[in-house]
């Protein structure tokens, strides 16, 4: 249970919080046109007559977004409905060419389900999927690029969007921020949306209540389509302060539309644009019922990736991977793929089995890598350092031909130069020494150097062994094997 | 049942975006009376248990596929625009 | 040879074949018939230049052997099918200017078997009428006359332009349109074979829509014949349209063979209105007289929610217009009005207030209040579920007969203004025609005799859907039995 509340004049407040995310369905056409979906064309090129609602045109549906619906609503673990109906929801703006949007009200494709929220203090939460639907996006409106005109390209017109509506179990900003990020990766993972909220290809309403906790539930407010996380999170925290400043002012919340300002850090009413709306929803006549039977929604269960949550707990059980470890890794599809072609390949490198080297493997890879992509601000898809090249440098520890230390220098230029381990350490003359009668050669002359320090040692200083590691280790820039430099030193030391 | 006034009227033809002169919206609400009090003989009719009809064609709901075969074809999306600039439609100015 | 315009379909077809006649001879005739009858303001846009094209293909194909039972036939097209390039505006100002970028599957189905386009028919604005009263472009004139007056009466409607084109020998046949009669009503005042096929077995496809779920092409010609050889040539599934079916389409003009003995023809008790004229009563007794004659057998049926049919229309058919209709906005195509320093929705209040006509404003306002929260139940969901009832008593009722036999109106062709102030009035010219597109089902009206007056009168014949070759056989069997060979004079020529 979160213990996040607004603390008021008062009483403390919960907040209470629900989501409806309006994700872009990953196809090649619209929903309902044979128009391309892509992003970022010249205005109005992506537009067919049936997008421009040219009369006498009629909506024919894209098999695939209803694909990819179900495979959404399977991965959330939810009901899929074998039969659903498209209904019109009638207003009329500029971007809006049909006069109605067609989306599903009484009978959605998708169910209830479920989310399961990994929480920063390490616990989870599972939050209810009400439903999903399919629906149509709008056009772009833009008000900016005339004085007298908005300018309208319907290229995004048709598109298809998932509506993905959450129950009001959210009690923070950590739990809608940890809601969406979980949702994203789903949707990353089946490839039904690619999550990309900057392009607009994921947005959110967020519904916020308030309540003193243990009563009914407040009036809400919903704040329409906020573009990332982290604003999703600020306009939660605004609105709740907001709604509880005018409660124990002695106010009532209206049900209204708003809109969150990050500049300001306010939500504003959007009061003018919603007068009159009356949606009119019917079913559309255009269009026959959405039907599917058993086997479509089989295939699509055996298209489903394995789940991060599934994923997650493979790693830890199997390969003893720890939480933190895990749960980095099952983030993004693409670095758990890193992940499983790096323990692949060091297992065959080193003939060990997955489990013996996997921690060591998630260790190099959330430490050395992830960080170095960080400063270099790259995606794990775009690494210098390929998995295969992360295994061989990571072998050459295993069997003894570098050190741990030496293997950091070597990363680098790696990640620097995209070489491979081997060549590098052959380069650079970096392979470990190990040669007891070189290695004795070394000591025998240190200690001949160092005539006081022996004599302090020999005197009981023991922490001046340290002193006579680190001088063989500078002697042979790092090189030496630290378990011979140790087992040949002491019997040296102690006479 | 249906009472429909003059604010009413006003309300309808505002969700419709048809705009009716002041004075015509009485007579107005007058002729809507006259139909919808003549359609309301439909509630003497008995239809517990009975399904709205969706569709009176007996056929599943066809699938296209994914291929993009439309689009790219800005000029006949444009060509009988009022108005069309550099592109786009053009509107009178929304404000928000 | 003499008036090529009072030809027949297949008659010219077949004259056409044995290269007794060309298709540039015809469409000149017909082209010369189209500007003689402008009186009767049933062309709103004529295409001669497109039409003669078209015949000299026609000819040429002719010569190859690859003539289609169209080919080379002079038609008018009802203002609602899109035509790539011509005038598209469903008789509305809303449109004003509007050409489409694209062709409707029905007409270019036509193109394909090498049918000739004279123009553009009149209608009521967007198909809303029984008169012809309401399109922007005026009222179209009956060719017939009562007996001994110079007086003029409505064609009936929506598809006013098109039964007026066809009675009127300025086109061997027409598309038209059935939303709720507006194929069958208008056939049975001018005397012209109409057809409305089951719903899904023309494409709507490039179709400007009044209500979606009703909506469907059939063609108007001077007999049954004609019509089936027409509507065979529109028909067809369309993968563009979702409520498009994929079904065989048969020859229908096959399925004349006058042999109707041991059908069983359903009388539906419903249809016997209190105060409905003696002589339809008349006609339609006559009706069932021959089809005894012919040896089928003829059976009472009952259709118990027929007097809900009429209601349940008028809150469908306009509320799927208020969103049909939505997209007449101002911003892609057609009408704009902005007033002065006005907004957006100025400029969506002012374009549709001088946009649509009396009668469409009051269909999208019905509409819209019907759909509306709080209504929705009472009014849209209600009449859905009646529409259900219609649908089953059409059902039993089919699993008794083969066939349902009917008048097509409650009277003759009326006088202009006679009904146009009173929707209500108007609405009920539709009585017998409304039940069916409800249900989905083909009928056509028949020329089966004339009024005291001398005006035509029809009887419509209904079928089970996909069935449109019993609708046919039958038509035809009532056809030859009413031996109706009455015509108008030609007073607008």
């Amino acid at each position: 249970m979160s213990s996040y509340r607004i603390q008021g004049a008062t009483a403390d407040w919960e907040v209470v919080i629900g989501l409806e995310v309006h994700a872009q369905v990953i196809s090649n056409a619209k929903l309902f046109s044979g128009a391309s979906t892509e992003f970022g064309a010249e205005p109005n090129a992506q537009v067919s007559l049936v997008d421009a609602a040219m009369p006498g045109m009629l909506p024919t549906i894209n098999g695939e977004c209803v694909r990819q619906a179900v495979r959404t609503g399977l991965a959330l673990g939810a009901q899929i409905n074998k039969f659903s109906v498209f209904d019109r929801k009638n207003y009329f703006y500029a971007d809006l060419p049909q006069g109605y949007q067609i989306s599903q009200f009484k009978h959605p494709v998708v169910g209830e389900g479920t989310v399961t929220l990994d929480l920063e203090s390490g616990t989870t939460k599972e939050v209810g999927v009400e439903r999903i639907h399919l629906e149509q996006d709008a056009g772009k409106s833009m008000h900016d690029q005339h004085p007298q005109f908005t300018y309208v390209d319907l290229n995004r017109s048709g598109v298809a969007l998932m509506e993905i509506v959450s129950m009001p179990d959210m009690r923070s900003p950590d739990e809608a921020g940890a809601y969406l990020t979980k949702l994203r990766t789903i949707l990353r993972y089946i490839g039904s949306c690619d999550g990309n909220m900057e392009q607009g290809s994921m947005r959110a309403d967020v519904n916020v209540s308030v309540r003193k906790p243990g009563d009914a539930l407040g009036t809400r407010c919903e704040i329409k389509n906020v573009n990332s996380i982290r604003f999703v999170r600020q306009a939660i925290e605004v609105e709740a302060r907001r709604q509880v400043d005018i409660i124990e002012a002695g106010g009532t919340i209206d049900q209204e539309t708003r809109l969150f300002d990050p500049v300001k850090a306010e939500t504003r009413s959007m009061r003018s644009k919603e007068e009159a709306h009356d949606y009119r929803y019917f079913p559309d006549p255009d269009l026959l019922p959405l039907e599917f039977d058993d086997a479509f929604i089989e295939a699509a269960r055996e298209s489903l990736p394995e789940l991060p949550d599934d994923k997650k707990a493979r790693f830890m059980e199997a390969l003893g991977l720890n939480d933190y470890n895990a749960s980095v890794l099952v983030a993004e599809n693409e670095s758990s793929d890193y992940f499983e072609t790096l323990v692949a390949a060091l297992a065959k490198a080193t003939g060990k089995s997955p489990t013996d080297i996997a921690v060591k493997a998630s260790n190099w890879l959330t430490g050395d890598l992830f960080g170095a992509l960080n400063k270099a601000s790259k995606p794990i898809t775009e690494s210098p350092v390929s998995a295969e090249q992360g295994a061989d440098l990571l072998a050459l520890v295993e069997d003894g031909t570098i050190s741990g230390r030496i293997a950091k220098d070597v990363f680098e230029i790696m990640f620097e130069t995209g070489k491979d381990a081997g060549t590098i350490v052959e380069e650079k003359g970096l392979k470990q020494v190990s040669d007891t009668g070189e290695i004795e050669k070394i000591i025998d002359e240190i200690i001949a150097a160092n005539p006081g320090q022996l004599e302090q040692y020999r005197a009981g200083k023991d922490k001046l062994l340290g002193f006579f590691v680190g001088q063989v280790m500078k002697a042979t820039q790092g090189k030496a094997n630290p378990g011979v430099v140790n087992k040949l030193l002491k019997p040296k030391l102690d006479g | 049942m249906s009472n429909i006034d003059k604010a009413t009227v006003a309300k309808i033809a505002r969700l419709a975006r048809i705009k009716i002169d002041e004075e015509k919206l009485e007579p107005m609400a007058g002729e809507l009376n006259n139909i919808l009090g003549w359609v309301e003989q439909l509630a003497e009719v008995n239809t517990d248990n009975i399904e709205p009809m969706s569709s009176v064609v007996d056929a599943k709901l066809r699938w296209r596929e994914d291929t993009v075969n439309d689009g790219d074809k800005a000029d006949s999306v444009l060509k009988n625009a009022p108005n069309a600039e550099f592109g786009f439609y053009a509107v009178p100015k929304v404000i928000e | 040879m003499s008036d090529l315009t009072t030809l027949k379909i297949a008659e010219a077809r077949d004259l056409l074949r044995k290269g007794d006649l060309t298709a540039r001879e015809l469409t000149e005739a017909h082209i010369a018939a189209v500007d003689a009858a402008d009186s009767l303001n049933a062309y709103i846009e004529k295409t001669p230049e497109i039409a003669l094209g078209q015949a000299d293909a026609a000819d040429a194909r002719i010569k190859v052997g690859n003539a289609k039972g169209m080919t080379g036939i002079p038609i008018g097209i009802k203002d609602l099918f899109a035509t790539k390039g011509v005038h598209t505006q469903a008789c509305s100002h809303i449109l004003d200017g509007f050409k489409p970028e694209y062709e409707s599957t029905v007409t270019q189905n036509l193109w394909d078997d090498g049918a000739v386009m004279l123009g553009k028919l009149n209608m009521d604005e967007f198909a809303m009428g029984s008169s012809n009263e309401t399109s922007y472009y005026g009222p179209v004139k009956n060719p017939w006359r009562a007996k001994g007056s110079n007086s003029d009466f409505v064609p009936g409607g929506s598809s006013g332009g098109s039964v007026t084109s066809v009675a009127g020998y300025a086109a061997m046949g027409a598309t038209a349109s059935d939303t709720g009669g507006s194929i069958r009503q208008p056939a049975a005042f001018t005397g012209t074979f109409g057809m409305k096929p089951t719903y899904g077995r023309c494409s709507r496809f490039g179709m400007v829509a009044f209500a979606s779920s009703l909506d469907q092409a059939g063609p108007i010609t001077r007999d049954v014949r004609d019509g089936a050889i027409m509507l065979e040539s529109m028909s067809g599934f369309d993968p563009k349209d979702s409520t498009s079916v994929d079904v065989p389409v048969p020859n229908f003009e096959a399925a004349l063979t006058g042999d109707i003995r041991g059908m069983k023809i359903g009388i539906p008790q419903e249809y016997h209105l209190a105060g409905m004229p003696g002589e339809i009563e008349a006609l339609w007794h006559q009706g069932i007289e021959w089809m005894k004659a012919a040896g089928a057998e003829v059976v009472d049926i009952n259709l118990p929610h027929t007097k809900y049919a009429l209601p349940t229309y008028y809150i469908v058919a306009p509320a799927e217009a208020s969103s049909n209709l939505a997209r007449y906005d101002g911003v892609r195509y057609g009408l704009r009005n902005v007033p002065e320093n006005g907004g957006l929705t100025d400029m969506y209040e002012a374009t549709r207030a001088a946009g649509f006509g009396e009668e469409v404003k009051r269909r999208i306002m019905i509409g819209t209040y019907v759909l509306s929260a709080g209504y929705y139940d009472a009014y849209y969901l209600k009449a859905q579920k009646v529409r259900q009832l219609i649908y089953d008593d059409f059902k039993r009722a089919f699993e008794k007969v083969d066939a349902i036999l009917t008048p097509t109106a409650p009277s003759a062709a009326f006088a202009f203004g006679e009904k146009s102030d009173d929707p209500l009035a108007m609405y009920l010219n539709d009585v017998f025609t409304v039940p069916a597109s409800l249900a989905g089902l083909p009928g056509s009206s028949v020329p089966a005799g004339l009024s005291a007056d001398g005006l035509p009168l029809g009887l419509q014949v209904l079928g089970k859907a996909w069935d449109e070759e019993t609708v046919l056989k039958v038509s035809g069997v009532i056809e030859e039995a009413a031996a109706f060979t009455s015509q108008p004079d030609l007073w607008w020529r």
